[in-house]
C-alpha cells in the first residue's frame, strides 16, 4: 500500500530533538539511578546515558523511546510533554495553596511524665506559669483564622494537654463558634489523664485523640517514665477506650526512638498490630530540646536507624503478605509522592519548608514559633524560629517575618547545593530547623546531614523493593494509592 | 447478524424537489402524539396501509417487498416511500435520512438501540493505518444540516448518543452548534465525541467546547503509544501526538470529560502494558481509558499483514495494562474481545461492547457459559479469529 507511510517517515531528526531536566545519581559501576522532573525513575547503563547527553539517539534505537517516555527528551517543535510536565509539577505543588492548615495550641507545659528526651515539659502544679490563658487562646484563635485556609486543623499539644483541658473545651467551643471555616480538632496526649468526660467530649466534638505508643511495656515505660511508673498500661487503656467509644480511625498513635528501640523493631511493630492499629509510623529521633542538650540524637547514627528502618518495613511487609492489611506510614507519604502527583504538604517532608507555612505554634505564653520543633529549640535558649508573639502579632506579620522568609527560601530543595541536582529531589523536603539545630544553618550541607542519609537511605530501600521484589512491590503500590 | 443500515427506497413519491434530502420518523399507525412535518406512518400490511389513509397520514413509510399501497396514487398527495422486507427492524421513533434523487436512505437512529452513532463527516486529518471508516477528502457538509435536523426528532429519553467521522472536529465551529443542540434538546442523554483530539490543541476549539455545557458530554481520544514516532506512525501524521497529548491536558484542564482509546493491533497491543502505565502516571486524570480490539474491516483489511496479532499473544500484555490502569485508580474496559482470549483479572473490565448490529458468535460459543456475557466477534469486514477461542464451561 503505497498510500501509507513507513514508520521512518514518522522520525525525528537529530537536530529536532532537546534534553528536558533531569537528576541522577551512579548506583553500580555501569548503573545510573535517573530522575525526571516530576521524579519518575528509570534506570541507564552508563553508555546509554552518554549517548542520551550527547543526543545520540534516533527513533527506533530503544533508547529514544525509553527516554522518550520518561520526559528526558522532547522535540524541539514539541510542547505537550512541557505541558504535561507542568501540570504534573502544578499538581505536586498543589499542596502550597493551602497556607498554614495547621495550628498547634501549647495549653500547658505541664506534664506528668519526665521523659528523658523530652524537650519542654515541666513537672509543676503552677497554673499560672505554664499554663495558656484565655486571652492569650484568643489571639491565637485570631491569627489562626486569619490564615487563608479553609479548612484548618487545631492541635492541641502540651506538656500533657489534658492537665488544662477546661482551656481546650474554651478553645474548641470558641472555634466552632467562629464562622467562614472548617475547623478539625486532635488532641496529642498520652491519654494517662484519658476519663470519660473526655471522651464523651471528643465524640460530641468530633476530635481525633493522637497519643504515644513507644513499644512493649518495658520500653515504653522506660522511655517515659511517671509516678506509678504505669505508662504504658495507661496509654493502652487509652487507646482501647478511645477506639471503642470514637471510633478505630478515631485514634492514633506515634512511637518516639531511643536507642533502646534500635533492637526491637518488631515487637514494637506487634505492640501496635496486637491494639489493632492500622499502621505505624517508624519516627528517627528528634534532636531537640533535652534530646539535643543531653547528646542523646547521637548516640546512634543514621545507618544505624536505617537498619532499624529496613527490619521494620521488612517486618510490615511480611505481616501485609500473611493476610493483615498494616501500613509503615513513611513509606505510605514517601511512596504517594513517588507513584502518583498528589499534593502531600506534610509539614515535616516538603519543599518550601513547612514552617510557619504549613504549620504555626502558639506556645502556652503566647510566643508563637514556625514549628514544633522550634518551640523546642527556644527552651533550649535558641530563638531563630521565634516568630513573634501573639499580643503583638497578626498572621501576616508572622508568615512574612524575616526570620521564617529567610528560613524557607534559604532552605529550598529546588536550588539548595546537593538537593538541587539529588536524583531524589522530588520526593525530598526541607527541613530548616533539624538543619539549624544540628549544623546551625538552615540550608545545612547535606553530606554531614543524617537527615539527608535518612532520605537517601529510605528511598533507594523503596525503589529497591519496588523494582525487585513483585510481591512486596504490589503491597507497597497499594499504600500509595490508599 | 449485521444488520442493513442503508439502502435504496424501491419506490418514492410526492417529495418537494427543491430540497435533495429529508430527514424521516417513523411513527407507529395509531400514534396520537403529535405530528412533526418530518413524521412518516411505518406501515408493514395493506391493513395498516388503510388506517395509515384513514387517519390522514400525510406521509407514508412501507416496508414490503409486495405492493402493499394498490392503491397509491399522486392523487392522495401523499409522500409515500417504499423499503424492501429486509428493512423490516425499523420500528416508530427511528429516524432515517433520504436522498430524494437517487432514493438511498440511512438509518440515522434507531430508539431501540443503546448504540446510535451519527457520521459527522468523512474527512480526517489522520490516516489511520487500522480506519474503519476511512478517510474521504469530499464535501459533505450536508451531514451536519442532516444531524441538526435528526436531533429535533430523537427521543429525548435516549441513553447514549456517538458521534463519528472522520474526524468530527473537521468543522469544529459548525459541530460545536450541534452539540449545543444537543445540550437543549438532550441533556440527559450521553453524549460522546470521538475526536482525535488534535483540534484541542487549539485553545479556542477547546474553550468553545467547554462552553457548550452538556452535563454528560464526553470526548473520546485514540492514544496509541508514549512515544511520539509511534503514535504518528499508526495515525500516518507526523506531529499527531504532540496535539493529541496537548488537546487531552486542555480539556482536563477545563474540567471537560475525556475518555483515552487504544485499538489493539500488532502495533499497538504488544507495548500496551508500557503505554498504560504511561497514560497512569502522566494521565491519571482521564475519566475513561478503553482498550478495543480491532475491527477488521476498512484500511484494517488492506494492513492486514501489519496489523493482525491474535489476542492470545497479547492476553499478557493487556492484564499487565490493566493492572497499571486500576493501580493508578484509572477507570479502564476492554472491548471487542471475547472472554476465552482474555486473562481473568481482565473479566470484570471486558464489556459486551460490539454494537448489537454487528456482533456475532461461532458454534464453539453455544457450547460456552459465558456467552450472555460475551462481546462475540465482529461480523463485519473480514472477520478473523483467534486460536485461542474456546468454550468456557465450569
Ligand atoms: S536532603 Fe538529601 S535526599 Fe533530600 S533532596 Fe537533599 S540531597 Fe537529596
Ligand atoms: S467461546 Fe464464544 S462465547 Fe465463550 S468466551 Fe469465547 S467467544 Fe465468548
Amino acid at each position: 500500500m503505497a498510500r501509507f507511510l513507513a514508520p521512518e517517515a514518522f522520525s525525528a531528526a537529530t537536530e529536532d530533538l532537546s534534553l528536558l531536566p533531569f537528576n541522577l545519581e551512579r548506583t553500580g559501576t555501569n548503573q545510573y539511578l535517573v530522575a525526571n522532573m516530576v521524579g519518575d525513575f528509570i534506570r541507564l547503563t552508563e553508555d546509554e546515558l552518554n549517548r542520551l547527553v550527547d543526543l545520540r539517539i534516533r527513533p527506533g534505537d530503544g533508547l529514544y523511546e525509553k527516554a522518550y517516555a520518561a520526559h528526558l527528551i522532547t522535540g524541539t517543535n514539541q510542547t505537550a510533554q512541557r505541558q504535561l510536565l507542568a501540570a504534573r509539577l502544578r499538581s505536586r505543588m498543589s499542596f502550597l495553596r493551602q497556607v498554614t492548615p495547621l495550628h498547634i495550641f501549647v495549653v500547658t507545659l505541664r506534664c506528668e511524665h519526665s521523659c528523658p528526651y523530652c524537650q519542654v515539659s515541666r513537672q509543676s502544679t503552677d497554673r499560672s506559669r505554664f499554663d495558656m490563658s484565655e486571652e492569650t487562646a484568643m489571639r491565637a484563635l485570631d491569627i489562626a483564622f486569619a490564615s487563608p485556609s479553609g479548612r484548618i486543623k487545631i492541635e492541641f499539644q502540651g506538656g500533657e494537654p489534658l492537665l488544662n483541658f477546661p482551656m481546650i473545651r474554651t478553645i474548641v467551643e470558641a472555634a466552632k463558634a467562629r464562622s467562614g471555616k472548617k475547623v478539625d480538632f486532635v488532641i496529642a496526649s498520652n491519654l494517662a489523664l484519658l476519663d470519660d468526660t473526655v471522651l464523651d467530649f471528643c465524640k460530641a466534638n468530633n476530635i481525633l485523640l493522637s497519643t504515644s505508643l513507644d513499644g512493649p511495656a518495658d520500653l515504653h515505660n522506660k522511655n517515659r517514665p511517671r509516678p506509678g511508673g504505669n505508662s504504658h498500661k495507661l496509654a493502652v487503656a487509652g487507646i482501647r477506650a478511645a477506639r471503642e467509644v470514637l471510633g478505630p480511625d478515631r485514634v492514633g498513635a506515634l512511637m518516639t526512638t531511643t536507642e533502646a528501640s534500635l533492637d526491637r523493631v518488631d515487637e514494637i511493630i506487634d505492640q501496635y498490630l496486637q491494639l489493632g492499629l492500622d499502621g505505624i509510623f517508624l519516627r528517627p529521633l528528634s534532636p531537640f530540646g533535652f534530646a539535643v542538650k543531653t547528646k542523646q540524637f547521637q548516640k546512634y547514627d543514621a545507618n544505624k536507624w536505617l537498619n532499624f528502618y529496613e527490619r521494620g518495613l521488612r517486618r510490615v511487609l511480611e505481616i501485609n503478605r500473611q493476610g493483615t492489611p498494616f501500613r509503615e506510614f513513611y513509606a505510605a507519604l514517601i511512596l504517594t509522592r513517588m507513584l502518583s502527583d498528589r499534593p502531600i504538604g506534610y509539614v515535616d517532608l516538603r519543599s518550601p519548608a513547612g514552617v510557619g507555612l504549613g504549620a504555626l505554634v502558639y506556645n502556652y505564653d503566647g510566643s508563637v514559633f514556625a514549628s514544633d520543633e522550634g518551640r523546642m529549640l527556644a527552651e533550649a535558649g535558641d530563638n531563630a524560629f521565634r516568630l513573634g508573639h501573639v499580643d503583638h502579632d497578626t498572621y501576616k506579620s508572622l508568615v512574612l517575618s524575616d526570620k521564617l522568609i529567610d528560613a524557607v527560601s534559604s532552605s529550598l530543595t529546588q536550588c539548595a547545593p546537593e538537593c538541587s541536582t539529588c536524583v531524589y529531589e522530588s520526593h525530598c523536603g526541607a527541613d530548616p530547623v533539624y538543619h539549624h539545630a544540628t549544623q546551625g544553618d538552615a540550608l545545612g550541607i547535606k553530606p554531614l546531614s543524617a537527615f539527608c542519609a535518612r532520605q537517601k537511605g529510605i528511598m533507594g530501600l523503596l525503589l529497591d523493593i519496588l523494582e525487585n521484589s513483585p510481591k512486596d512491590a504490589a503491597i507497597l503500590r497499594r499504600w500509595a494509592n490508599a | 447478524m449485521t444488520l442493513p443500515l442503508y439502502g435504496t427506497a424501491s419506490l418514492s413519491t410526492g417529495f418537494q424537489t427543491d430540497r435533495a434530502r429529508s430527514v424521516l420518523r417513523l411513527q407507529s399507525v395509531d400514534s396520537n402524539s403529535e405530528r412533526h412535518a418530518a413524521d412518516f406512518a411505518l406501515v408493514k400490511t395493506g391493513e395498516e396501509f388503510g388506517r395509515a389513509v384513514e387517519a390522514n397520514w400525510p406521509s407514508i413509510f412501507i416496508v414490503s417487498d409486495g405492493s402493499i399501497p394498490g392503491p397509491v396514487s399522486e392523487a392522495l398527495e401523499c409522500r409515500v416511500v417504499t423499503v424492501p422486507q429486509k428493512y423490516d427492524y425499523l420500528r416508530d421513533g427511528d429516524v432515517l435520512g433520504f436522498d430524494h434523487s437517487s432514493k438511498k436512505f440511512r438509518t440515522l437512529f434507531r430508539k431501540n438501540s443503546a448504540h446510535n452513532s451519527l457520521l459527522v463527516t468523512e474527512r480526517c486529518n489522520n490516516y489511520c493505518l487500522m480506519c474503519s471508516q476511512p478517510p474521504k477528502d469530499v464535501d459533505d457538509r450536508w451531514l451536519l444540516d442532516e444531524i441538526k435536523e435528526s436531533l429535533a426528532l430523537i427521543d429525548p429519553n435516549t441513553h447514549a448518543l456517538t458521534f463519528t467521522g472522520g474526524e468530527t472536529l473537521s468543522d469544529w465551529e459548525d459541530f460545536i452548534e450541534v452539540l449545543k443542540e444537543c445540550r437543549d434538546r438532550l441533556p440527559r442523554t450521553a453524549v460522546q465525541v470521538l475526536t482525535n483530539g488534535r483540534a484541542f490543541a487549539d485553545s479556542r476549539v477547546v474553550d468553545a467546547w467547554r462552553d457548550i455545557a452538556h452535563p454528560k458530554l464526553m470526548a473520546a481520544i485514540p492514544l496509541y503509544a508514549s512515544v511520539d514516532h509511534l503514535h504518528d506512525h499508526v495515525v500516518q501524521a507526523k506531529g499527531a501526538f504532540d496535539e493529541t497529548v496537548l488537546g487531552i491536558l486542555k480539556l482536563k484542564d477545563r474540567r471537560q470529560r475525556v475518555e483515552i482509546r487504544v485499538v489493539l493491533h500488532a502495533l499497538t497491543a504488544p507495548m500496551i502494558a508500557e503505554t498504560c502505565r504511561w497514560i497512569a502516571r502522566n494521565l491519571p486524570f482521564v475519566d475513561h481509558v478503553a482498550l478495543m480490539g480491532l475491527e477488521n474491516t476498512g484500511f484494517a483489511i488492506a494492513n492486514d499483514a501489519m496489523l493482525w496479532i491474535d489476542p492470545v499473544d497479547y492476553r499478557d500484555a493487556l492484564a499487565l495494562a490493566v493492572d497499571h490502569l486500576t493501580a493508578a485508580g484509572v477507570n479502564v474496559s476492554v472491548y471487542n474481545l471475547p472472554k476465552c482470549v482474555l486473562a481473568r483479572s481482565v473479566w470484570p473490565h471486558a464489556l459486551q461492547s460490539i454494537s448489537d448490529w454487528k456482533n456475532g458468535f461461532v458454534d464453539e460459543c453455544n457450547r460456552c457459559d459465558e456467552k450472555p456475557d460475551c462481546s462475540g466477534f465482529f461480523t463485519t469486514g473480514r472477520p478473523r479469529f483467534s486460536r485461542g477461542i474456546h468454550a468456557i464451561t465450569a
